[in-house]
């Protein structure tokens, strides 16, 4: 993943004089540049900075593997009446059939790989371009920098000025697609209100895991800061907009969330398609409610 | 309670330095800066270090505890963990003058690039009327104390001693903010636009929003989520939204 900075070869990260220390040539650079304190160590923090990095990068290492083998699996991925949040829509002929469930066969019979990976690109993009996604895994896997005050193992930086982190600036677009798909999202959890028969009245454990879903998968698209822009942030004058600046003020409120909304929605979103392709595969049933 | 902590305090200027050794009575209740002028009064009256306020309203006594940027009068014995050395090293993006006093003129120039407000046509000083909602934003940044904790952790310029021609930091893209969102700012007017200048000038797009200038900030400024997101939003309206460019265009021909 390129992230705007060019790696060296020098240096262990998070001690020595490695990162920000010398470039290749022995030339004096980072913390280390000529005329500031010369202190040589790349940081002197104390504390155990690395465990909030590593534990981000080891968090959503964990989602790419669990999503990437659910994504490409094309099976077990509808239990009636619940279908995984990582296959809805379906949009082509090879899907599952879902009774009033969301099958829209756009794609047609030519796509013969998962469907899952067509509607998985505007989700994906929606999180890979948010911000504090972008923080995660800058600090996390790129050590861009790795935490605060500690250096970073590149020897050049440019950040988002240019090909290809520029393309960062797209996020808004895919919160208007994350839109739609929640919508659709929505509409399964409606649909998990039938039973097995697709008869309405019914509730069992699935239902609820769907339904605090969606809420946390709501929660995270509105309180996004493209989200908090485009509703007021954007007016110079909120008191010629009182509507806006409700909405805004609501919004900002959540954003201040964003992060634990980020993670509690890419966990619940997994368990609930875990929790698909437990039924489906019939390791237990689906336990009632009403 | 009083008792002793060992400091290792650096010492030296442009030419070079290390770390001394120091041990200093503490008592309770006090903060770093109280230890240092201690050190000052008892073992080592030389040893420079700036400061003024003691009430973390200066923004003078910026250095790094123990490896993180903070203010020595706002950072209390009693935060750090004492059975091990405390190390204080001036800030280490900043080129060094002496001992834990640096030359932060960087941060002056960078401020004298940033428009300043330009006043609305028509309203005399004493006939400005703003409301409340529309200056709570401005307010927040206008709470900065300059002790440029946030310029020295961002390691676009700390880590990288090139981006400081092209990148002001965060205290100064949170001005170009502050003054964007003013209601009253009349910079578009005069052809000033302080959107495209935060790419193009200030540069904006080296800023990769890691959130290290909100964790130091002692003033709780929420400068990457307020200030520094908004204005890269405010950006992509201006240069990478086609629907906005087409919105503007629509309701100027309209106008």
């Amino acid at each position: 993943m390129a992230t705007g900075t060019d790696s060296t070869t020098t240096g262990e990260p998070g001690g020595g004089t490695g990162p920000g220390g010398t470039a290749r040539g022995g030339v004096r650079r980072g913390v280390n540049s000529p005329a500031r304190a010369a202190i040589g160590a790349a940081h002197l923090r104390t504390d155990r900075w690395w465990l909030a990095p590593a534990a981000t990068a080891a968090g959503l290492l964990a989602f790419v593997v669990y999503s990437t083998w659910r994504a490409f699996a094309n099976a077990d991925y509808y239990a009636a009446p619940y279908v995984s949040p990582f296959y809805s829509p379906c949009l082509a002929e090879n899907c599952e059939p879902m009774k009033a469930g969301p099958n829209w066969p756009l794609f047609g019979e030519w796509w013969g790989l998962s469907p899952a990976l067509i509607i998985l690109v505007f989700p994906l993009g929606f999180r890979l371009t948010c911000y504090y996604y972008r923080k995660a895994y800058y600090r996390g896997f790129w050590a861009s920098p790795p935490a605060c005050a500690v250096a970073e193992p590149h020897t050049a930086y440019r950040g988002e000025t240019r090909f290809p982190l520029i393309l960062q600036n797209i996020h808004r677009y895919f919160f208007y697609a994350a839109l739609p798909v929640a919508l659709i999202l929505t509409y399964d959890t409606v649909l998990a209100f039938r039973d097995e028969t697709y008869a309405w009245g019914h509730m069992g454990l699935g239902t609820v895991i769907m339904l605090v879903n969606i809420a946390l998968i709501w929660l995270y698209t509105v309180s996004c800061h493209s989200c908090r822009h485009i509703v007021g942030g954007r007016l110079k004058h909120f008191s010629r907009h009182p509507v806006r600046y409700r909405l805004w003020g609501w919004v900002s409120r959540l954003n201040a969330r964003h992060a634990q909304l980020a993670w509690a929605s890419l966990i619940s979103v997994a368990l609930a398609d875990l929790y698909v392709y437990l039924l489906a595969t019939g390791v237990f049933d689906d336990p009632r409610l009403f | 309670m009083t008792h002793t902590v060992h400091f290792r305090v650096w010492r030296g200027d442009a030419e070079g330095g290390g770390l001394a050794d120091f041990d200093v009575e503490v008592n309770e209740g006090e903060v770093v800066l109280d230890a240092i002028h201690r050190l000052q009064a008892t073992q080592a009256p030389d040893l420079a270090v700036r400061w003024n306020c003691k009430a973390g309203k200066c923004g003078s006594c910026s250095a790094e505890i123990n490896g993180r940027p903070r203010l020595l009068c706002m950072t209390r014995m009693s935060v750090l963990d004492l059975t091990a050395p405390v190390t204080i090293t001036p800030l280490r993006a900043f080129p060094v003058l002496r001992d834990l006093v640096t030359d932060v003129s960087f941060n002056y120039a960078k401020a004298r690039e940033v428009p300043a407000f330009v006043p609305p046509p028509g309203l005399a000083p004493g006939e400005y009327r703003m409301r409340q909602e529309d200056v709570n934003r401005s307010q927040e940044f206008r709470k900065c104390i300059e002790c440029f904790l946030c310029q020295d952790v961002c390691h676009v310029v700390r880590d990288h001693e090139e981006n400081k021609a092209a990148f002001s930091g965060p205290r100064f893209l949170m001005r170009v903010a502050e003054l964007d969102m003013h209601p009253l700012d009349a910079a578009a007017e005069t052809g000033l636009d302080r959107k495209s200048t935060a790419q193009e000038e200030h540069g904006l797009g080296y800023c990769n929003i890691t959130k290290c200038c909100t964790e130091v900030c002692p003033e709780n400024i929420k400068i990457t989520d307020n200030a520094l997101i908004p204005m890269k939003e405010r950006v992509a309206d201006r240069r990478y939204d086609p629907l906005v460019w087409l919105g503007s265009k629509i309701r100027r021909r309209g106008a």
